[in-house]
């Protein structure tokens, strides 16, 4: 099978998996002495175009609190028709359509490569997605007109029977009331009061039994769910809360077959009905009329809108995918949610007045919008922010809305600019298979084997409180929960998952023991339909007091490096920044000890193993990362950056960890280099990625002669192509992340070459003299961080330290 | 004056005048008078002087005023009343007067001859109730004689003493014996005439009017003189009456109290009658009516007369209850007649009057009395040179500003006087400076919001469909005016259990509508858009009227909510930052879960019991508040109920009363057959002159002031009266406190400032100024009354009272009132006659006639034969009513609209009303068709004897039995009895305020219960005693009172 690379490469490419960890230590004091937990990456959706379409019910084991799928780690007795489940050794019959069953003619469900496989309920009912645009109108004419433009064009791109509805708020709160003739209704509500779902339904008219108010369990699971797995600890067959029940439909109304058409409220209709009315609308779309004074900001009423858009689709669509998309030019200033007044005197909160208490309005935001966003995930539905202004928007407050719901965040300076317009675009792009890359009110499972249990989750997604057998009691991140809900799913969307080995020291697993996790994840796909993908992965146990090798082989450097990047972000959340730093540095510095191999006191024996040589340079990038520090950010911006750290997939979450750098010259074909200062040379091009940014920068010489307009002559055509390489492959970013990353163009001297000299490894400072005005050139910076090498020299002291 | 003066005051030194007719002759035209009054020129020397011919006022054709002076009195209490007295006296003399009195009379005299047994003529009456002048009693002889027959019994009756008695003549004591109605109606004239002489120069006081008035004409010439004795004297005793009558009540004869039966054998005819004095008023004083003088008694509401504004305010503006105030507070607590203004301050002028002009001032402002404040008015006395001003009310000098000076003339006037209207007007208006402005800043024009109920019961009645279907020609009526650009603006408001607002901005492709749930907290969702011109925005205003009917038409919500509309009205004018007024037209009690919800109550029958009150209070206090919020901010709410059930009118109501807005109740309402008065009533309300959030201050010289206020409004202090909005229609009544002495020479002054936006959005202040004179005698000020604003007040003071004590005791209060002051008269002024007399005071001697209408009118006594609702809305209509309101509402009009003796008289004009009949069945042949209306309702009575041409054309069916009773509107049919019938009818209502629903009558039918109601000289029911029956017992208790 070749090396562990190759197998984790194999392997992250069939299942969408990276553990930290590929062979796993047989005990819980074993385990604990890794210093890295045994975790995992998955991402529940990864784009799998070779996946077959399978139609059918997936079989579960009959054990009441098991209720595993059928995959191909079970032993299946072909001749009794018994398979056997690989978590709970239940001896299952196979159903009657399985009778065919032989080793000649196995169901896909058992073919080993379809370790990840996708079923598709078609029983159940098929429900449009819905969104609803919450825009708000306090913003500039010509950042209106922009924005009015973008959802314009946005409706083009929704699926046609998906449901639309409107609203939009500045002082006032206007539900828009689509497709009426003759007259243009909208109900208003007052931006300053918070409103329940029931008082919203009043309000709007809609009638009685729309919904329990505050979202609780609405959806009675006892429908005969066709072939719905019931989740292991749920009392019966009953659906979890809130899970995707085919009775998502309001007002309770439901038939035998399950209804397969939503009745449209007046409030969302579906976009090939009301497209002409609704771009009219848009179009007639008047900035916030009431007047503001000098000195002052004007009255925005986010807070109340978000709850009137919640409560909305609460009370008319509980438990079906839907998006709220907010589109925000600026803070929320009256009103629930409030995170400034409207007094200009007065600026938002930065990271100072946080960490001195001064931030007065925070902690009751964030409450507010906590709360909303529990309500959202009660129901199934996500909530987006897009929020474009220079100034920050109270994304700290409001994150909780994307975080927990698997909405999207996404942070602009302007409507206008084309990273708001192509990344919303790319919100509807679609996949291979002309499939909408979103996915729509999931929830994953995750089952053990016995030995292993689940710690928790980090990740954009909100615990179902499910507490079954194999949840552990530590917790690491949303814990206390084996399943967790996903209000929106991408085709990226990885949440780090936590395991624990609760294995004994003196029971010891057999020899070729194998332990299993299984990922079920249900959802509502953009089509409609309801689909459950299955991910069961195995991997061996190892002695580590005997085959510490076979552990230490096995260690994924870059899948920890994301594991502890999350941990560490998902601490910084709540600890002190500085506590956070220094429970990383401990960390990596037990690690040292642990799978280093030197001599004590002697820094210079230190030697570690190649699968963990990057692992330290890591872990320096991250500590200088914007993700735990926070100087030089606004608080919003170090919750957008920490967002998008808890969703993306290794790769992505690596780059924003470690930005990559490349160099571009006339020695050779493009190349990566060190992220150094060193590689900072007059006659390169160079190009990072930090995955928020993507930054051009010319060296002095090439800058000089771009400035000569050397690309500009025939000549020197080859100059220019050297101009473009580098432009071309940004594109190639450009045209494929999401959010879009800021583009900058820049070269030695400009400004904005900040965004690289902020990422690269000091190794040349103002400090050190000796290669200060000389050396290979390289370009200084003037800083007082520690350089890489610094770092490492402290490390190797303290790892070979014995008093440490 | 007048020969007559001298003759009186000759003859009666003590009293007044005769009682009859004596202000009647005030009012004969001018020309009569002058000659006659040449004697004593002086007294008003400046302001009659012929230059008084203000650059305004219509020159009076009258010399000067001078006239006045002889009389010893003020001139203006008791001038006028001698006056009236003499010259009725003269003119009857001169038979140039006679004419109308005959006419009158005659019946009376023959009716009254015929049945002497039953009741004597009013005279004695008559004389008694009104200003009994003593000389009466000496009745001449030759006088006597002929009335004997009729007066007599008038007394008699009312007294119902004893026959006896009656005869034996002012001698004796007799006690009333029941007065019943016997002798009220005297035809003033005839008395007036007879007084003079008897009068000592003193005052020509009035002669008591007796009822002998009555007596024919002819005769009269002859009481004259002799008259008044006789008539003072107890018109009496004929010796028929007597005995049915009376129950002596204490009289020597004791005999029983009048029983019912007695009165019934009095004849109605002989009681003095409303219609009778209103005729005699129409007659004798119809015309100019200058108001030059202070104290001056105007004419009667009734009376078509022309206001010559020459220094005070005409009586369409400000009525006093009396024009001559005692000086004395004793004599006014004597006397108990009730001391009231009713003031109209906008209020409509008829043709050839001029509105009071506006002066503008500029940054000056209105000059004003440093102290008191009161405005610069004709009653300032400028001094020093010109250079200080003496005000009138406080006694205050003040500084005249630069910019104002003027020079004064020989005469201490101002030369500019008559350039100046605050110099030489009563009534005129100032433009207000920045000072005058709410925040300082000058207004907009007041908007106009249409605040409509969507509900299911408004829909299915079709309210909702009709008035969106007539909001275009609405519209129309709205006041154009335009101060600076900018014009009266509309918005419109639905709701049922929320609330809909429409932006109409022109600049729309489709009107957009924005509906607020959020019934706790109300709030304006849009900013501009919502107040729009009607004319700029008259297409999308269109749009908005289809799709308003279309959209609710499928409503089926009955829950529906009331006080957040009407805040969401006040939000939208105060984000407008405009004053203005809602029109709310709502359906349903208000049930729904938001502020203002009521619960049921219609317990009806608790009307007319003890615990009425509590019905007829609000049941929470928040449409108090709301309308408390709203008259603070200037929002006018105007109430267009469209009930089918129970709305609490009393609690919801309160929005309108304070608030200075109108209720207009429509139960049962069918677009179909209500439809046309709701839109005529819109319309009207529309186009109304209001003025808008107006402060009205009422300011008094020393010794009296304003104390009670009755009306439509908000005060929040104790003297100011705001108006969120107050419109031609509207009075507000003030009784006055007499708490100290007055002087003869300086009157009584009055100024009633009422600042105020005019439609146009231009800040004013109207100004009203009256001037009453004083006097020291008693029969001064009972010559000087005027019953009609008398009653309004008591009307409006009754009602207001039911809501804290018990109808009984309402009930008691005004009886006992009205004894009082006919008692006091009958002591102090009437010469002594026998004490089974009842002598009534000229002025009043429709008193108890009134006081029985308003015992059992609507709003004072609906028992449980009407709902809750409809009383409360007679409460709430009557608060605001003027005088001309007030008093058709207790003695409504029956006017015949074809009788056997009539078809003349169609012939004439189409155009001429038909002379009203006294509201009794016994007028109504079965052969004629009446017409009734009292300002709310209107009937028409078809006989079903009517000749089946007549029948045929206007109903366009065979017989009356054949009319379809359910229409409420006539046929327009193609022939002249139609078209009369509906020109009279258009022209009964055009003289209303709201417009009257007409139902259609037969005898016999259900509704002729309802009917019969109106004829307020008849009894209904048990509770309630017809006019003969309540004189007498109000003789009773007169005499119980003497004694």
């Amino acid at each position: 099978m070749g090396t562990f690379q190759e197998y984790i490469q194999q392997n992250e490419d069939r299942d969408g998996v990276r553990l930290s960890w590929n062979v796993w230590p047989s005990s819980r004091l074993e385990a604990t002495r890794l210093v890295v937990n045994l975790a995992c990456l998955y991402t529940p959706l990864k784009e799998k175009p070779d996946l077959p379409a399978i139609t059918y019910d997936p079989v579960m084991c009959t054990r009441g609190n098991c209720k595993a799928i059928l995959n191909p780690l079970c032993q299946v007795d072909y001749r009794g028709k018994l398979w056997l489940c690989n978590f709970c050794f239940q001896r299952n019959p196979f159903p009657p359509q399985y009778a065919g069953i032989s080793e000649l003619n196995q169901p896909a469900e058992l073919h080993p490569q379809f370790s990840t496989i996708e079923y598709t309920l078609t029983r159940s009912q098929t429900l449009p997605p819905i969104f609803l645009l919450v825009v708000d109108t306090c913003i500039d004419e010509d950042e209106l007109m922009t924005l009015k433009e973008s959802l314009q064009m946005s409706l083009s791109l929704l699926p046609p029977n998906a449901l639309i509805g409107l609203i939009t708020y500045g002082k006032m709160v206007q539900v828009h009331e689509l497709g009426c003739d003759g007259i243009a209704k909208s109900y208003v509500f007052r931006g300053t009061k918070d409103f329940s779902a029931k008082q919203v339904q009043d309000m709007l008219g809609l009638g009685k039994g729309g919904g329990a108010a505050g979202g609780g369990n609405v959806t009675p699971g006892q429908m005969g769910q066709p072939g719905m797995p019931g989740m292991p600890g749920q009392p019966g067959p009953g659906m979890p809360p809130g899970s995707v029940g085919p009775m998502g439909g309001p007002m309770g109304a439901r038939g035998p077959g399950g209804q397969s058409v939503l009745p449209p409220s007046r409030f969302l209709q579906p976009v090939h009905k009301c497209d002409m009315y609704l771009t009219d609308l848009l179009g007639e779309l008047q900035r916030d009329p009431w007047p503001v004074s000098q000195g002052k900001r004007p009255l925005r009423s986010t807070g109340s809108a978000l709850s009137i858009a919640v409560g909305l689709l609460e009370c008319t669509f509980p438990n079906t995918g839907a998006r709220v998309m907010l589109f925000a030019g600026g803070a929320c200033s009256q009103g629930p949610g409030m995170v400034l007044n409207d007094d200009l005197k007065q600026p938002i909160r930065s990271h100072h007045d946080i960490d001195k208490d001064n931030a007065k309005f925070m902690k009751k935001a964030t409450k507010h919008y906590e709360a909303l966003a529990s309500r959202a995930c009660t129901n199934g539905h996500a909530i987006d922010i897009y929020a474009c202004a220079l100034d920050q928007t109270g994304l700290l407050e409001m994150k909780s809305c994307c975080n927990t719901t698997g909405g999207h965040l996404v942070m602009g300076d302007s409507f206008g600019s084309s990273l708001f317009k192509q990344t919303f675009q790319r919100v509807f792009a679609k996949d291979a298979r002309n499939e909408y890359k979103m996915a729509f009110n999931a929830l994953m499972e995750v089952k053990t084997s016995r030995e292993l249990k689940v710690c928790g989750t980090i990740g954009p997604c909100i615990s179902m409180n499910v507490k079954g057998p194999n949840v552990s009691e530590t917790e690491l991140g949303i814990g206390g929960t084996s399943q967790w809900k996903f209000c929106a799913l991408g085709t990226n969307t990885t949440p780090a998952i936590f395991f624990e080995v609760v294995n004994q020291h003196g029971a010891p697993i057999p020899q070729g023991g194998r332990g299993h996790i299984q990922f079920i994840t249900q959802y509502q796909h953009s089509s409609g339909q309801k689909r459950v993908r299955v991910t069961t992965i195995a991997r061996n146990w190892a002695d580590a007091a005997a085959n510490l090798s076979h552990i230490t082989a096995g260690f994924d450097q870059e899948a920890a490096a994301v594991l502890m990047a999350r941990l560490a972000a998902f601490r910084a959340d709540s600890d002190e920044g500085p506590d956070v730093l220094r429970w990383l540095d401990r960390m990596l510095i037990r690690l040292c000890q642990k799978f280093g191999v030197y001599s004590k006191d002697d820094p210079n024996s230190f030697v570690i193993g190649e699968n963990f040589s990057l692992y330290p340079q890591f872990m320096f990038h991250l500590r200088r990362s914007q993700f735990l520090q926070v100087f030089n950010n606004s608080p919003d911006e170090t919750t957008f950056y920490r967002h998008m750290l808890n969703r993306e997939d290794l790769t992505q979450a690596l780059i924003m960890v470690q930005p990559i750098l490349y160099s571009y010259s006339f020695h050779g074909p493009p190349e990566p280099v060190l992220l150094d200062t060193s590689s900072i040379q007059p006659d390169r091009i160079l190009l990072m990625d930090t995955f928020f940014q993507i930054v051009i920068y010319h060296g002095e010489t090439i800058a000089q002669w771009r400035t000569q307009g050397y690309q500009n002559a025939p000549e020197y055509e080859n100059f220019k192509q050297l101009l473009q390489a580098p432009i071309d492959d940004a594109q190639d970013i450009l045209q494929s992340r999401f959010p879009m990353p800021r583009y900058i163009d820049t070269e030695h001297g400009g400004s904005q070459a900040r965004f690289l000299l902020s990422k690269v490894n000091p190794s040349q400072t103002h400090n050190n003299m000796f290669t200060y005005g000389g050396g290979d050139g390289g370009a200084p910076v003037l800083t007082d961080d520690v350089s890489l090498q610094v770092f490492m020299e402290h490390l190797k002291k303290l790892a070979v330290s014995s008093t440490a | 004056m007048n020969p007559n003066d001298q003759y009186f005051q000759q003859q009666q030194p003590g009293y007044g005048a005769p009682a009859l007719g004596q202000n009647y002759g005030g009012m004969l035209a001018p020309p009569t008078r002058t000659p006659v009054m040449q004697n004593q020129p002086q007294q008003f020397p400046p302001s009659n002087g012929p230059n008084s011919m203000n650059p305004y006022g219509q020159p009076s054709p009258r010399p000067p005023m001078a006239q006045y002076g002889h009389s010893p009195l003020p001139p203006q209490a008791t001038n006028p009343h001698q006056l009236a007295q003499q010259m009725g006296g003269m003119n009857l003399g001169d038979n140039s007067l006679k004419s109308p009195v005959p006419s009158m009379y005659p019946p009376m005299n023959g009716n009254v001859s015929p049945a002497p047994g039953s009741f004597p003529p009013r005279h004695p009456m008559a004389s008694n109730l009104q200003a009994s002048p003593m000389p009466p009693q000496p009745i001449t002889p030759g006088m006597a004689p002929p009335r004997p027959g009729l007066m007599p019994p008038m007394q008699q009756q009312m007294g119902l003493a004893s026959p006896q008695q009656y005869q034996n003549g002012p001698g004796m004591d007799n006690m009333g014996p029941p007065v019943n109605g016997q002798q009220f109606a005297s035809p003033r004239p005839p008395m007036g005439a007879g007084f003079p002489a008897s009068q000592p120069s003193g005052f020509p006081g009035h002669p008591p009017m007796p009822f002998q008035q009555q007596p024919p004409v002819q005769q009269q010439p002859q009481q004259q003189q002799g008259g008044y004795d006789s008539m003072g004297s107890r018109y009496p005793s004929s010796p028929s009456y007597p005995p049915g009558m009376s129950g002596p009540i204490p009289g020597p004869n004791s005999q029983p109290m009048p029983s019912q039966q007695q009165a019934r054998r009095l004849d109605p005819d002989q009681m003095p009658s409303a219609i009778q004095v209103m005729e005699d008023d129409k007659r004798s004083r119809s015309g100019p009516f200058a108001t030059n003088q202070k104290g001056l008694v105007p004419p009667l509401v009734t009376t078509p007369f022309v206001t010559q504004d020459q220094g005070n305010s005409g009586p369409r503006f400000v009525r006093s209850s009396m024009y001559s105030v005692p000086a004395l507070p004793d004599m006014m607590k004597q006397t108990a007649v009730p001391f009231g203004l009713v003031i109209s301050p906008f209020a409509q002028l008829e043709e050839g009057e001029q509105p009071p002009p506006v002066v503008d001032m500029g940054e000056l402002g209105p000059v004003r009395c440093g102290r008191c404040k009161a405005y610069m008015c004709p009653f300032m006395q400028f001094i020093d040179g010109g250079r200080r001003f003496q005000c009138p009310f406080c006694k205050a000098t003040s500084e005249v500003p630069a910019e104002y000076f003027q020079h004064l003339d020989h005469t201490g006037m101002r030369m500019d006087k008559y350039q100046r209207p605050e110099l030489c007007l009563g009534s005129y208006e100032f433009v207000g400076t920045k000072d005058y402005c709410r925040n300082n800043v000058f207004p907009k024009p007041p908007a106009y919001i249409f605040v409509l109920d969507v509900s299911y019961n408004n829909v299915k009645s079709g309210l909702v469909h009709l008035l969106c279907q007539n909001i275009k020609s609405i519209l129309q009526g709205l006041p154009r005016e335009s101060i600076n650009g900018q014009k009266s603006r509309v918005g419109f408001i639905t709701y049922s259990k929320e609330v809909h607002f429409y932006n109409i901005k022109s600049s729309l492709a489709q009107p957009q509508m924005m509906v607020v749930g959020d019934v706790e907290d109300m709030f304006m969702p849009l900013l501009d858009g919502f107040l729009c011109d009607p004319v700029e925005s008259e297409n999308i205003i269109d749009q908005l009227m289809v799709q308003i009917p279309a959209m609710f038409a499928d409503s089926r919500e009955t829950e529906t909510i009331l006080g957040p509309a009407i805040k969401a009205g006040l939000e939208a004018l105060k984000a407008a930052e405009c004053v203005g007024k809602l029109l709310v037209f709502h359906s349903s009690l208000p049930i729904a879960e938001a502020p203002g919800r009521l619960k049921s109550r219609d317990e009806r029958k608790l009307l007319g019991t003890e615990k009425e009150k509590t019905v007829l209070s609000p049941q929470t206090t928040f449409y108090n508040q709301l309308g408390q919020e709203c008259a603070g901010f200037g929002c006018r709410i105007d109430l267009f109920v469209a009930n089918n059930a129970f709305v609490d009118l009393a609690t919801i109501g309160q929005v309108a009363r304070l608030t200075g807005g109108q209720v207009y109740k429509y139960t049962y309402f069918q677009a179909d057959l209500d439809g046309e008065r709701l839109v005529e009533d819109v319309r009207r309300n529309v186009e109304q002159t209001v003025a808008f959030d107006s402060i009205m201050r009422v300011r008094t010289s020393t010794g009296v002031r304003p104390v009670d206020f009755y009306g439509h409004f908000f005060m929040s202090n104790t003297t100011d009266v705001e108006t969120a909005g107050i419109d031609s229609d509207q009075a507000m009544t003030i009784e006055i406190k007499h708490d100290d002495k007055l002087t003869d020479e300086d009157g009584v002054y009055i100024q009633v400032a009422v600042l105020f936006t005019s439609p146009g959005g231009q800040r004013r202040l109207r100004i009203h100024n009256l001037a009453l004179s004083v006097c020291n005698q008693m029969a001064d000020l009972y010559r000087s009354c005027d019953l009609d604003t008398v009653m309004n007040l008591l009307m409006k003071q009754s009602v207001t009272k039911l809501t804290e004590s018990t109808p009984k005791q309402i009930r008691d209060v005004l009886i006992n009132r009205s004894a009082q002051i006919l008692a006091c008269y009958r002591k102090n002024c009437a010469s002594p006659s026998s004490p089974g007399q009842l002598i009534l005071p000229e002025c009043m001697k429709l008193l108890p006639l009134y006081i029985n209408c308003l015992l059992n009118c609507d709003a004072l006594s609906g028992g449980s034969d009407m709902s809750i609702d409809d009383r409360t809305f007679n409460m709430f209509a009557v608060q605001t009513m003027h005088v001309g309101a007030s008093l058709a509402y207790l003695y409504p009009r029956l006017v015949p609209l074809l009788e056997s003796s009539t078809p003349a008289a169609a012939e004439d004009s189409p155009l001429m009303l038909p002379s009203p009949v006294r509201c009794t069945v016994d007028k109504l042949r079965d052969d004629g068709v009446y017409c009734l209306d009292n300002g709310i309702h209107m009937f028409l009575w078809i006989g079903l004897s009517v000749s089946p041409e007549w029948i045929h054309g206007v109903f366009n069916t065979n017989s009356a039995a054949q009319i379809d009773i359910d229409r409420t509107k006539l046929l327009e049919l193609d022939n002249a009895r139609s078209q009369e019938v509906r020109c009279v009818i258009n022209q009964l209502r055009s003289t209303r305020q709201r417009h009257m629903r007409l139902t259609l009558v037969r005898p016999r039918d259900k509704l002729e219960f309802v009917f019969r109601k109106f004829l307020v000289e008849d009894k209904h029911g048990d509770a309630s005693s017809s006019y003969v029956d309540f004189l007498c017992h109000l003789h009773k208790e007169i005499r119980n009172l003497l004694n």
